[in-house]
């Protein structure tokens, strides 16, 4: 046993002083400009009449909500670009149409110079209606194009007031538009209507929905959020699939984004060279209320049809998304006189969600497809493949073994002996 | 005959010493340094399999969340490992019932089935936490495709309320998670191993690590950002060493000394009767 542990434990800190070496320059180049455009997080914060309510720690939810709002901004990181943006705080009125207008940017998503970004939220008094949809939607347009990770962080201490337009359905065509938004929500003492509405608005993007009721919650929780936006994530590529596999894409390794609608096929191609192995995993997520029984099946399929692999995952009961995945190494080929052809496998994803009642069906539920074509299986390093064994069948084998052939052994010899001798 | 007697002597007193040590090899402690270091981990959960936070084993994530959230970790398991997922959430003062759950996937965000372990549990009202647990099959070296086997790689963690009410919604929870494994030594041994550990993203990361190590200094194309860094810390194969030796090194000095008795049986002592003395 110590035999063991010590060889373990060198080789253990001899691991950590590598990955410790190698976590380094990853940390150190975050923020510097890389690849990865500057993240950005655009707050939406609720200034309607009822934020006069005096109901968060003896203060009023307006002023918890500056209070906060200015505890962020001297907390945001410096490569975050962090913008501001009211619903109900300039019209006082009782028209419902100019109420659901009424939406503004306060301060716009860029780089952040606290004492102006503090001064405009000073400035606010709560005033008018709800217009969480309308302000979702040009809380999109805030931000600028790049492929840093873009976060709404919607406050509100009231469901929305402009229906027909459903908040949780804006979200989600904002979350289809492809520009891979999350819209995280924070409700200020909420009802059960409003968790309701905030947490489905939440989920259609795959966000998180929190709710709020002192003032220290509150600066925690989006200081969290904002710290999450810094975060490098990978940036998944929007990808098509087809109908069929006669026109679909042709993927290689890497991360995509998709949109299935239910009861659709979407197909995807994959070359794969022989000794390889191709590696697929799907998810889809249910960003809308579905029936509670749901399935995903992956199938790997030669072009002429055949299936080669599949993987399948079934579920019940309330869930995020649904994944699954395949592995197929393609054996190395034994005739070397031509070019190593690659292999066309067509992946097929399938999903049998279904939509509950009342719920728009477009946009399709979005797809995560991961893509990986590593070198195949190679020669075994494991200690089965020497031919060890273990077990006290093993020992009795042996043990047999050898006495058979030491009993022959000596029969032999003494045989020997004898012709030699009187021959 | 002397020396037969030494050499019997001692591989007899090498193969006791071996047996004694052979079980205890076969069902070891969890992997050292597991449970004596800190264990501190990552104070926050992702929210979907791309933004999983990542922990080693050992180490216990913590997170404060909301009811309703779906957070998810990953830790990197190797080969002979048999990780046990253990979740425990603290809810808050008052609440209505609620069923929790933990669900583990591989790599390739296969579900792996836990084979003992209280993996959904239902918190009664105002409960003050609730205690999950998951314990994986063994992570083997390799498995044919069409098997659902854990295979070395990452780890995903699922921790959800499954069943909740609406006004539980949003309410804020602590949350901790830990991995820890058994190794199960040699029995897990299979004959086979994979290229590159399940880990999502590889192909990627290998290509860019290739690119890099080409010295052309294009870092604009790298990835800044990885689905999963971490690597178990005695790597993602058990080694060369497994209680297999001893098994095969005391059965084929068994084996000796049995042929030598065997040997001894047939042969007789001295020279055979029907030899005249002095021929």
């Amino acid at each position: 046993m110590i035999r063991r542990k010590w060889p373990a434990a060198g080789i253990g800190v001899l691991l950590a002083a590598l990955t410790a070496g190698l976590a380094f320059p990853s940390a150190a180049v975050a923020g510097e400009p890389t690849g990865q455009d500057a993240p950005q997080v655009d707050l939406v914060l609720d200034v309607s009449g009822s934020m006069r309510t005096r109901d968060i720690d003896g203060q009023s939810r307006m002023a918890a909500a500056k209070q906060a709002f200015n505890e962020v901004l001297d907390a945001t990181p410096e490569e975050v670009e962090l913008g501001i943006r009211t619903l109900g705080a300039d019209y006082p009125g009782d028209d419902r149409k100019e109420g659901c207008k009424d939406t503004a940017q306060l301060y716009p998503v860029g780089p952040l110079d606290r004492t102006e970004a503090k001064t405009a939220v000073a400035t606010l008094s709560p005033t008018g209606w709800t217009p969480i949809g309308p302000a979702l939607l040009e809380a999109a347009g805030d931000f600028k194009d790049g492929n840093g990770s873009k976060r709404i962080v919607l406050i509100s201490d009231g469901e929305d007031t402009c229906a027909p337009l459903d908040p949780c359905e804006v979200a989600r065509e904002i979350a289809a538009r492809g520009i891979g938004l999350t819209i995280d929500t924070l409700g200020l003492v909420p009802n059960a209507k409003l968790s309701r509405q905030l947490s489905c608005i939440a989920e259609a993007t795959g966000g998180t929905y929190t709710s709020v009721e002192h003032q220290d919650e509150l600066t925690e929780r989006v200081n969290e959020l904002v710290d999450r936006a810094a975060e490098p994530v990978v940036t998944p590529v929007a990808t098509e699939g087809a109908a069929s596999c006669a026109k679909a894409p042709t993927l290689e390794s890497g991360l995509y984004t998709d949109r299935e609608e239910f009861g659709q096929q979407r197909w995807y191609r994959v070359d794969v060279l022989p000794g390889q192995e191709l590696r697929a995993s799907v998810s889809v997520a249910a960003d809308r209320a579905v029936n509670p029984d749901h399935g995903v099946l992956l199938r790997a399929v030669t072009v002429r049809d055949r299936e080669i692999v599949r993987g399948e995952a079934a579920g019940t009961g309330r869930t995020d998304v649904l994944s699954t995945g395949l592995r197929y190494p393609k054996p190395e080929r034994d005739d070397e006189d031509d070019e190593p052809a690659a292999e066309t496998v067509c992946l097929a994803v399938t999903h049998s969600f279904s939509p509950g009642a009342g719920v728009k069906t477009t946009p399709g539920l979005p797809l995560e497809l991961t893509i990986d074509v590593v070198e195949g299986p190679g020669g075994s390093s494991d200690v089965a493949s020497f031919g060890l064994g273990r077990g006290w069948w093993l020992l009795g084998t042996l043990v047999l073994a050898g006495f058979l052939a030491g009993l022959v052994w000596g029969w032999l010899s003494r045989w020997r002996f004898a012709v030699w001798r009187t021959s | 005959m002397r020396i037969t007697r030494l050499l019997s002597a001692a591989l007899l007193a090498f193969g006791l010493s071996a047996t004694a040590v052979a079980p205890a090899a076969a069902d070891s402690t969890p992997s050292p340094g597991a449970s004596s270091e800190d264990g501190a981990g990552p104070t926050r959960a992702g929210t979907s399999f791309r933004t999983a936070t990542e922990f080693e084993q050992g180490q216990t994530a913590t997170a404060r969340a909301s009811v309703g959230d779906y957070l998810y970790w990953s830790f990197p398991a190797g080969t002979g490992q048999r990780p046990t997922v253990e979740a425990s959430v603290k809810l808050p003062e008052t609440h209505a019932a609620e069923t929790w759950r933990i669900d583990v996937y591989d790599g390739l965000r296969r579900r792996q089935a836990c084979q003992y372990g209280a993996q959904t549990r239902t918190a009664a009202a105002d409960a003050a936490s609730v205690e999950l647990k998951c314990v994986l099959r063994t992570v083997r070296a390799w498995a044919e495709p069409w098997a659902n086997d854990p295979l070395p790689g990452t780890y995903y963690v699922r921790l959800t309320a499954v069943n909740l009410t609406a006004a539980d919604l949003g309410r804020s929870v602590d949350v901790e998670v830990r991995a820890v494994s058994k190794e199960m030594g040699g029995a897990a041994a299979v004959d086979g191993s994979l290229s590159e550990p399940l880990v999502p993203g590889v192909a990627l990361r290998n290509a860019a690590e290739d690119r890099d190590g080409d010295g052309d200094g294009d870092k604009k194309d790298s990835p800044s950002a990885v689905l999963a860094d971490l690597e178990p810390e005695d790597g993602w194969t058990s080694g060369w060493w497994s209680s297999r030796w001893v098994w095969t090194a005391v059965g084929g000095a068994l084996a000796a000394l049995a042929g030598v008795a065997g040997y001894r049986l047939t042969r007789g002592t001295g020279r055979p009767s029907r030899v005249p003395p002095g021929a």
